[in-house]
């Protein structure tokens, strides 16, 4: 093999790999940018003040993810790629967040329940991501791993409050639970990304998260006195960038200023 | 307790106040006070709450991530401001759940400042540098007052809102200096915000009910006139600074004075807003009572909760 042609063909693997670890990188942080936008709605709006600080500083801890994830990103597309490039100036199959989070805050229950299922998951997959061998990767893992063990307990406190609180607040909250139940199978699911991602061993096999997901959550729903919805079929396509409606409206407001103004600095 | 004792208690209470100490929850105050306090330091509190709104409304709209964790945070800082004012005045013998009531039905006042619309991202730049810069100037010298809990309170209320500020002013300084439609953005929220953010200091010394025995007990140590010549002479130069434009013709510099004239204030406007009929007066307080009464059942449900915890540990204990 000449020269040329071996350099030209590391160039298309350190493109691949870029392409995959970005893909990779939009699959988990496309998640937290689109919860936390979805929280931060929230702001000046719940129940009591402490509730409502609260709420916001787990919207914080996300979007301080997301802009970890998405400088990583922006780095390895290279040029003038920046993190708000990624983050507002794509098109609505290009995010490619799972539908749990970008589903509406209908009320406090849904925004308790919607939290406590991703929680629950991202715990998990920040557990064994903080053992990836990227290195940037896995320290935006350990720093979040920290801050999301205190989501996933504001969280399971809350479901255990509204569940073996009022008769009302149980009924809401199981209301919210069976709802929001049909898109938590799509956590697990892999995508051609996340399958690379795991054989680089940069990604973590979500796949093999799901029993004691499953496990985890039943035990929290018991003990809050609430039931585990029984289910069959489940809703899938964010991961491939097929959203709910709901997603365009989230999306107009989060990309209006960007769109309005283009190419300008803020 | 006899009148003789009661002016006795009194003239104790107005030397230890001439003498600069602190006033504690425990100790003994005049009714009028206490009342004083409790109308000043809620007003206060519920104007951070009320203030959440016009800020909030652009937090999902903002133009970048750096941009939405700042306003995002922010707006959060309020809502502890809100926390520790609430705290300062329950001390004083009234319950949040009271406050509350007074605030929604209406009987409490907030700043006037809150009712009028963010319409454009620049708004947020407008409320950080003139908002935040003009209730700087009224709290300074609150974090001297006479009432502990309110002076103590306040010290880090300060510290936060001068961060606002500059915040703020980092924005409108970026749109000043960015494209021209970012200039018109920021020239056209300074003309919006100018005026109110004056009326913010409160009306004219001659139409201010309350001046004079604020000043008494150091819940005031400048009368609102003072203060608004002091946040006119402070901002100006910070306008010319980013090349905007105050938008009052008779704004000039006055030699002998070391201070600028203004022109006047629409105070018919102010009055407006404040008897609630501003453009946004009926919004805000709709926001905050569906706010409250939507999340009856969660607060319902947290109470439920703790009884039956607390119920659990006492059987426990049996």
């Amino acid at each position: 093999m000449s020269t040329i042609e071996s350099s030209s063909r590391m160039k298309t693997n350190t493109t691949d790999i870029s392409e995959v670890l970005i893909q990779y990188i939009y699959g988990i942080a496309d998640n937290a940018l689109i919860l936390g936008q979805r929280l931060s709605e929230l702001c000046g709006h719940g129940p009591n003040l402490e509730t409502d600080i609260a709420g916001t500083n787990i919207a914080l801890d996300l979007l301080g993810q997301t802009r970890g994830y998405y400088q990583y990103a922006a780095q390895l597309k290279g040029g003038d790629t920046t993190e708000d490039d990624i983050a507002y100036l794509r098109t609505e199959r290009e995010y490619k967040n799972v539908l749990l989070v970008e589903q509406p805050n209908k009320h406090f229950g849904y925004v308790i329940a919607r939290q406590f299922l991703y929680d629950m998951f991202h715990v998990m997959l920040l557990e064994k991501l903080q053992n990836s061998q990227d290195p940037t990767l896995a320290a935006i893992a350990k720093k979040g791993i920290k801050e999301v063990r205190y989501h996933q307990r504001f969280s399971s406190d809350w479901i255990k409050r509204l569940g073996d609180g009022t008769p009302e607040s149980h009924e809401k909250i199981q209301e919210a639970i069976n709802t929001l139940w049909t898109y938590t199978d799509e956590l697990f699911h892999m995508t051609e990304a996340d399958k690379k991602a795991v054989d680089m061993g940069v990604g973590v096999d979500a796949s093999a998260l799901k029993g004691e997901y499953y496990t985890r959550v039943r035990e929290l729903l018991d003990a809050s006195t609430l039931e585990v919805p029984e289910m069959k079929w489940f809703q899938k396509g964010g991961k491939q960038g097929i959203h709910t409606e709901h997603m365009g409206y989230l999306l107009a407001d989060l990309q209006y200023m960007q769109r309005t103004y283009p190419g300008m600095k803020w | 307790m006899s009148d003789k004792e009661i002016k006795n208690l009194e003239e104790i209470f107005e030397q230890r106040i001439a003498r600069d100490e602190k006033i504690e929850p425990k100790d003994w105050m005049p009714e009028k006070y206490r009342k004083t306090h409790i109308r000043q330091i809620s007003q206060h509190a519920h104007s951070e709450i009320i203030g959440m709104l016009p800020e909030g409304n652009w937090i999902t709209r903002a133009p970048s991530l750096r941009r939405k964790v700042a306003l995002l945070a922010k707006v959060q800082d309020e809502a502890g401001h809100g926390l520790y004012l609430y705290s300062a005045c329950e001390t004083l013998g009234i319950s949040r759940e009271e406050l509350y009531e007074q605030l929604h039905s209406g009987k409490a006042k907030y700043s006037s400042i809150f009712n009028y619309p963010t319409i454009t991202w620049a708004d947020m730049g407008a409320i950080g540098w003139l908002v935040d810069g003009a209730a700087i100037i009224n709290q300074v010298p609150l974090c001297s007052t006479s009432y502990g809990p309110y002076a103590r309170a306040m010290v880090r209320v300060c510290k936060e809102e001068s961060f606002h500020q500059r915040q703020g002013f980092e924005i409108m300084m970026k749109l000043a200096q960015g494209a021209p439609e970012q200039k018109e953005l920021a020239q056209d929220a300074l003309n919006r915000w100018w005026w109110p953010s004056l009326m913010m200091l409160g009306p004219t010394d001659a139409e201010s009910v309350h001046t004079e025995q604020s000043m008494k007990w150091k819940l005031k140590r400048k009368t609102n006139d003072e203060l608004r010549q002091q946040f006119i002479d402070q901002t100006v130069p910070q306008a010319e600074l980013i090349g905007l434009t105050i938008p009052d013709p008779d704004l000039k510099w006055n030699e002998e004075r070391q201070s600028y004239d203004f022109g006047e204030i629409d105070w018919d406007e102010f009055w407006q807003v404040v008897k609630g009929h501003g453009p946004c007066n009926k919004e805000r307080l709709d926001a905050r009572v569906n706010a409250w009464e939507e999340g009856t059942w969660v607060r319902d449900a947290a109470v439920a909760y703790a009884e039956k915890q607390e119920e659990k540990k006492l059987k426990q204990a049996i």
